[in-house]
C-alpha cells in the first residue's frame, strides 16, 4: 500500500514539473498494480470486469424466469440439481421466481449499468480526455470500486441464505419489504439487500465526487469546458445527478431498516401481516416511494447519459464528420439533467396520488422529450453526408439511436398519466424501459468497450465476433421486447409467473416461448462477446499506431500501453474543439493541432 | 443425456464461429487490412438497410398477429376506457409517424452515407435555423400531447358524481374483498386493531350505526350495476395490492394506511360483454398489478355488470356482516328472544377495545 501512495506523490509531482518516463522507475507489486490500484484506468478496468461478472449473473436469472414464462409448468431438472428446494421437480418455485426477478433488477440497474457503465468510462475517459495523469483524488477512486466491491460481497452472500435473497422487485416497495412475514425474501434477504445497497451509494459518491472535481480542476491548458468531448460532459451530469439523488435513496434505505429492524413506523400503518395485528400507526407506504423515485427516475439517466456521450463520440469519429450541434447536445443533456429531478412521480400515478401533482408531472415528463428528440436529429444529422465506417462500436452506437428512438417514444405514452391509468405496470412498462434503459445503455456500452479496446489493452477485440454479436444482440432485442408491448396493451401486469388462469392475458403462450427461446440464443452470443473480450486481452491482434481510429481527442496522444501517468513526456496542450473532422478537406485534425491562420472558421 | 448433447452442440457451434472470425482476421492480415474493412463495410451497410425493411415488415407482421389478442381501442366498457382509448390512439398516430421517419432516416444514411473513396464527408458542425425546427416542432406535438392528457386525466381522477355507488374494495395476501354500503348507502367506520379473522374480517367498528347494514362479500365476483357511476374506495391489509380492471382501463394502489378512490361508470353487461367478445365464458377480471409476494401473480378477482334489477335480486339475499357476526341480534332471526347475556355483551366490548 505504502508503495501505491509514493505512485501516487509521484503523479502529483508530474503534475506540475517535466518529467521523463517517470514512472517506467517503479516497479508496483501485483498487489499495488492490479488489486490496490490507484491508476485511474485499472480501477476502470476492474469496474468493467466485475461489470461482466454480473452482466453474466443477472443475464443468467433472466433466462432462468424466461425459462418459467415461456414453458410454464415444464420440468427442467437441471433447475433442481442446481437450485435444489428452490427448483423442486425441476420447476420454478414462486419465491424463487420473485427472487430471480428481483436479483435480476437490482445487479442489472445498479452493478452493471451504473458501476460497470458509468463506473468504467468516467474512470477510463476522463482523465485521458481532458488530458490529466489521473483522477482528482487516486485514492477515493480506489475506496470507490472497492466499496463496490464490499456491496457486491454482501448482495452476492445474500444469494445462499436459507431464505433467499430479497425479492419484492428491484424497488423494493415496502411494507412488502418491511414485513418480515410478508416473504421469504423479505426476512434476512431484505437487509442483505439493504445494506448492499448502503454500500454501493458510498462507492458511487466517492466516484461521483471525484469525477466532478477531476473534471472541473484538472484539465489541461487549453481545455476549456466547451472543449470538452461530449463523453465528458455526459460523465459529468451523471456524476452530478447520482451525488444529488443518491443519499435520498441512502436515506429511504435506512428508514426501511429501521422500520425493519428497531419497530420505527415510518412506511407502515395499520397492517395486518398473515394474521398478526401489528402495532405500527401513522406511516406512509408511499414515502418510500417518493424517497425511491428521487434517486429512481435520475438513476435511468446515471445509466442513459454516459451511454449518449460515448455514442455521439463514436458516432462522429467513424462518420468523420463533426459531431452536428455540439452546443445544442450540451443543452440537451443538461436539460435532461435539470428534468431527471423533476419527474420521479412519474412512477406514482396510480398510488392515489394528487391529481393536481399528477398532472404537473405529466407536463415535466412530456417535456423531457423535447431534449431527447434533438438529440436524435443531431445524431441523424452526423450521419448525414457522412462517410461513415462500421466498426462494431459505429454498428452498436447506431442500433443505440435505433433503440433510443424506439423505447424513448413508448415513454412519452407512459408518461402521459391517462394511458398510464392503463398501462402502469403492466408488461408495456418492460418492454419500455428494457428497450430505452436495459438494451439502449448496454448498445452504449458495447460500443464503448469495442471503440477504447484498444485503448484499454493495446489489443483489438476480435471484430467478426463483434459484428455477429451485434447484429444477434439488435434482432434478438427487437424480437424479445417489440411484441412485449402488446402483452401490456392487453392489460397483463408484469411479474406474472404464470398467466393460465387468466382469461384476458393467457392468449399469449406463443409468443412467451418465442420471447424465451430468443432470448436464450441473445444470452449465448453475450458469453460470446466475454469469451471475445477475455481472449482478447492476450491473443488479439496488436494495435501499431497509437491513433487507430483517427481520432482527435487526447487518449489518443498517449502511448499505445500508457503507464501510470498517462504521458511520458508533458501533458499536450489543447488548441481546439474535439470534433474537427473532414474540415478543410483534412480527414482530422487532433485536438492538439494549434489553430493555422489559413483555417476557415466554423 | 439430452442436456450434455445440447450443451455439446451448442460448445460445438462455438468453436465453429470462433475459428471462423479468427481465420477471417487472418485473411484480413494477407489480403491487406484496408481493403478487408472496406468489404465489411459494404455487407454492414447493406444489411442495415436490410434490417430497416425486414424490420418495418416485421413490425407490420406483428401487429396482424397480436393486434386481435389485445383489447381493441375503443372497446373499453367504461365511460373512462373510451378516454383512455381514445388518448392512446392520438398517441399511436403522432409516435408512430415519428417513428417512421426517424427510423428510416437512419438506417437510410447508414447505408447512402456508408464509406466510399468517392466521397469527403461534410464538414457541418451546426445549424441554429435547423436547430430552432426541431426543438419547436416536438413542443408543438407534446403540447398536443399533454394538453388531451390532462383533459382526460382531470375528467377521469375528478370528484364521483354524487348518486355513485360505493363498493369497498380490500386487497390482501392474495385475495379480494368487498363491502357494499347498504341502504343507507354509508361504509360504517373500521379500525384495523379490531380485526378478527372468523367474525370481523375488515376491522368494522360495530358501534358505528353505518356498519349495521353493510354487506361484506368475498370468494365471489364483485357485482356492479350497468350505466351506473360506481365508486371505489380501495384500502389494503398488509402490503401494497392495486385494483386492476384492464376491460375497463382502470387502475389504483391499495396502499395500507392510505385509502385511495376511483370512479368510472361501467357501459357493457357482463352479458353484452359475452356477446361482443363471442366468448360465452367471458367474464371482468380484476388483476393484481403491483407486486405483493409470492401469489401476486394468481390475485384474481372478478366483477359481474349486470342491470340494477339483476343487481337488487343479488343484493336481496346478502346479509350484513354485523348480522352474520352476532345473529342473536337479527331481527330477521325471531328465534332468539332469549338474551345469551356473553354474546350479548360482546358487541359493547369490542367497540371498548376498539376505541
Amino acid at each position: 500500500m505504502s508503495e501505491a501512495l509514493h505512485v501516487h506523490s509521484g503523479v502529483e509531482v508530474g503534475h506540475d514539473v517535466h518529467h521523463d518516463d517517470h514512472h517506467g522507475h517503479h516497479h508496483q507489486s501485483f498487489i499495488s498494480k492490479y488489486v490496490f490500484s490507484m491508476d485511474h484506468k485499472t480501477i476502470g478496468k476492474q469496474f468493467l470486469i466485475t461489470g461482466i461478472v454480473w452482466a453474466i449473473i443477472g443475464g443468467l436469472f433472466s433466462v432462468l424466469f424466461r425459462l418459467q414464462l415461456g414453458f410454464p409448468g415444464q420440468s427442467f431438472p437441471i433447475l433442481e440439481t442446481f437450485f435444489g428446494h428452490w427448483a423442486k421437480g425441476g420447476t420454478i418455485h414462486p419465491e424463487f421466481y420473485y427472487a430471480l426477478v428481483t436479483m435480476h433488477g437490482t445487479v442489472l440497474v445498479f452493478f452493471v449499468l451504473t458501476a460497470g457503465l458509468s463506473g468504467t468510462f468516467a474512470n477510463i475517459l476522463i482523465p485521458l480526455q481532458i488530458g490529466a495523469r489521473d483522477m482528482a483524488s487516486p485514492f477515493l477512486n480506489m475506496l470507490s470500486y472497492w466499496f463496490f466491491f464490499m456491496a457486491s460481497i454482501v448482495m452476492l452472500s445474500s444469494l445462499f441464505i436459507q431464505t433467499g435473497p430479497a425479492s419484492g422487485g428491484w424497488t423494493m416497495y415496502p411494507p412488502l419489504s418491511a414485513l418480515h412475514d410478508a416473504s421469504l425474501g423479505s426476512k434476512a434477504g431484505a437487509d442483505m439487500w439493504l445494506i448492499s445497497m448502503a454500500l454501493f451509494i458510498v462507492s458511487s459518491l466517492l466516484g461521483g465526487l471525484n469525477y466532478i472535481s477531476t473534471i472541473l480542476n484538472m484539465r489541461t491548458k487549453g481545455m476549456s469546458m466547451t472543449r470538452l468531448p461530449l463523453p465528458i460532459w455526459a460523465m459529468f451530469f451523471t456524476a452530478v445527478l447520482g451525488v444529488l439523488s443518491f443519499p435520498v435513496l441512502l436515506s429511504g434505505a435506512i428508514l426501511l431498516l429501521f422500520d425493519r429492524n428497531l419497530g420505527t413506523s415510518f412506511y407502515l400503518s395499520d397492517i395486518v401481516v398473515a394474521g398478526n395485528i401489528l402495532p405500527n400507526e401513522g406511516g406512509s407506504a408511499i414515502l418510500f416511494q417518493h424517497l425511491f423515485w428521487f434517486l429512481g427516475h435520475p438513476e435511468v439517466y446515471i445509466i442513459l447519459l454516459p451511454a449518449m456521450g460515448m455514442v455521439s463520440e463514436i458516432l462522429s469519429v467513424n462518420s468523420r464528420k463533426p459531431i452536428f450541434g455540439y452546443m445544442a447536445m450540451l443543452g440537451s443533456l443538461f436539460a435532461i439533467a435539470i428534468l431527471a429531478f423533476l419527474v420521479w412521480a412519474h412512477h406514482m400515478f396510480v398510488t392515489g396520488l394528487n391529481p393536481f401533482l399528477g398532472s404537473v408531472f405529466v407536463l415535466l415528463t412530456l417535456l423531457i422529450a423535447v431534449p431527447s428528440a434533438i438529440k436524435v436529429f443531431n445524431w441523424l444529422t452526423t450521419l448525414w453526408r457522412g462517410n461513415i465506417r462500421f466498426t462494431p462500436a459505429t454498428l452498436f452506437a447506431i442500433g443505440f439511436v435505433s433503440l433510443f428512438i424506439s423505447g424513448g417514444l413508448t415513454g412519452i405514452f407512459l408518461g402521459n398519466s391517462t394511458i398510464d391509468i392503463h398501462l402502469h405496470d403492466t408488461m408495456f412498462v418492460v418492454a419500455h424501459f428494457h428497450i430505452v434503459m436495459g438494451v439502449a445503455s448496454f448498445f452504449g456500452m458495447f460500443a464503448g468497450v469495442y471503440h477504447w479496446y484498444p485503448k484499454m489493452f493495446g489489443r483489438y477485440l476480435n471484430s467478426t465476433l463483434g459484428y455477429i454479436h451485434f447484429w444477434v444482440t439488435i434482432c434478438g432485442a427487437y424480437l424479445i421486447f417489440w411484441p412485449m408491448h402488446y402483452e401490456g396493451l392487453a392489460g397483463m401486469p408484469r411479474r406474472y409467473l404464470d398467466k393460465s388462469i387468466w382469461q384476458a392475458f393467457n392468449q399469449f403462450a406463443d409468443l412467451d416461448k418465442m420471447i424465451t427461446i430468443v432470448s436464450i440464443v441473445v444470452f449465448a452470443v453475450q458469453l460470446m462477446f466475454v469469451f471475445n473480450f477475455f481472449y482478447s486481452i492476450f491473443k488479439g491482434r496488436k494495435v501499431t499506431s497509437t491513433n487507430p481510429w483517427g481520432a482527435n481527442t487526447l487518449e489518443w496522444t498517449t502511448p499505445i500501453n500508457p503507464g501510470h501517468g498517462n504521458w511520458t513526456g508533458e501533458i499536450p496542450e489543447v488548441h481546439r474543439w474535439p470534433y474537427d473532422y473532414g474540415k478543410d478537406g483534412r480527414e482530422f485534425i487532433p485536438q492538439t493541432e494549434p489553430i493555422s491562420a489559413s483555417e476557415s472558421k466554423h | 443425456m439430452q442436456t450434455f448433447f445440447i450443451v455439446a452442440i451448442l460448445a460445438l457451434g462455438f468453436l465453429v464461429t470462433f475459428q471462423i472470425a479468427k481465420a477471417s482476421e487472418y485473411v484480413a492480415v494477407i489480403r491487406g487490412a484496408d481493403k478487408a474493412r472496406k468489404q465489411t463495410n459494404k455487407i454492414n451497410g447493406f444489411l442495415l438497410l436490410v434490417f430497416l425493411i425486414l424490420g418495418m415488415i416485421g413490425v407490420y407482421y406483428c401487429n396482424e398477429r397480436l393486434a386481435g389478442k389485445i383489447l381493441p381501442f375503443g372497446s373499453a366498457a367504461s365511460d373512462h376506457g373510451l378516454l383512455i382509448d381514445r388518448m392512446l390512439k392520438i398517441t399511436i398516430i403522432i409516435t408512430g409517424i415519428v417513428f417512421f421517419i426517424t427510423q428510416v432516416l437512419l438506417f437510410w444514411y447508414c447505408f447512402k452515407y456508408q464509406e466510399s473513396e468517392k466521397r469527403k464527408a461534410f464538414y457541418f458542425p451546426h445549424n441554429n435555423k435547423l436547430e430552432i425546427i426541431w426543438t419547436v416542432i416536438p413542443a408543438i406535438a407534446l403540447t398536443v400531447l399533454v394538453g388531451f392528457g390532462i383533459i382526460y386525466w382531470f375528467r377521469i381522477t375528478g370528484d364521483a358524481p354524487k348518486d355513485a355507488s360505493v363498493v369497498e374494495v380490500t386487497g390482501s395476501q392474495f385475495k379480494w374483498e368487498f363491502r357494499y354500503p347498504g341502504d343507507d348507502k354509508i361504509l360504517g367506520k373500521k379500525y384495523f386493531k379490531n380485526y378478527n379473522a372468523v367474525n370481523n374480517p375488515l376491522g368494522q367498528l360495530w358501534d358505528d350505526p353505518a356498519n349495521r347494514d353493510d354487506v361484506y362479500v368475498t370468494g365471489e365476483p364483485m357485482h356492479l350495476v350497468v350505466n351506473k357511476p360506481v365508486k371505489l374506495v380501495i384500502g389494503a391489509k398488509d402490503v401494497i395490492h392495486d385494483v386492476g380492471l384492464s376491460h375497463f382501463r382502470m387502475k389504483m394502489d391499495a396502499v395500507p394506511g392510505t385509502p385511495t378512490t376511483m370512479w368510472f361508470t361501467p357501459t357493457k353487461t357482463s352479458r353484452q360483454m359475452k356477446e361482443e367478445t363471442g366468448n360465452p365464458d367471458f367474464v371482468y377480471e380484476i388483476s393484481c398489478d403491483q407486486m405483493c409476494g409470492q401469489g401476486h401473480w394468481s390475485m384474481r378477482g372478478e366483477i359481474i355488470v349486470e342491470t340494477q334489477e339483476e343487481f337488487d335480486v343479488w343484493m336481496a339475499k346478502k346479509k350484513s356482516m354485523y348480522y352474520t357476526s352476532f345473529p342473536e341480534l337479527d331481527p330477521s332471526n325471531k328465534k332468539a328472544p332469549a338474551i345469551a347475556d356473553s354474546s350479548a355483551a360482546k358487541p359493547v366490548a369490542m367497540l371498548q377495545a376498539g376505541k
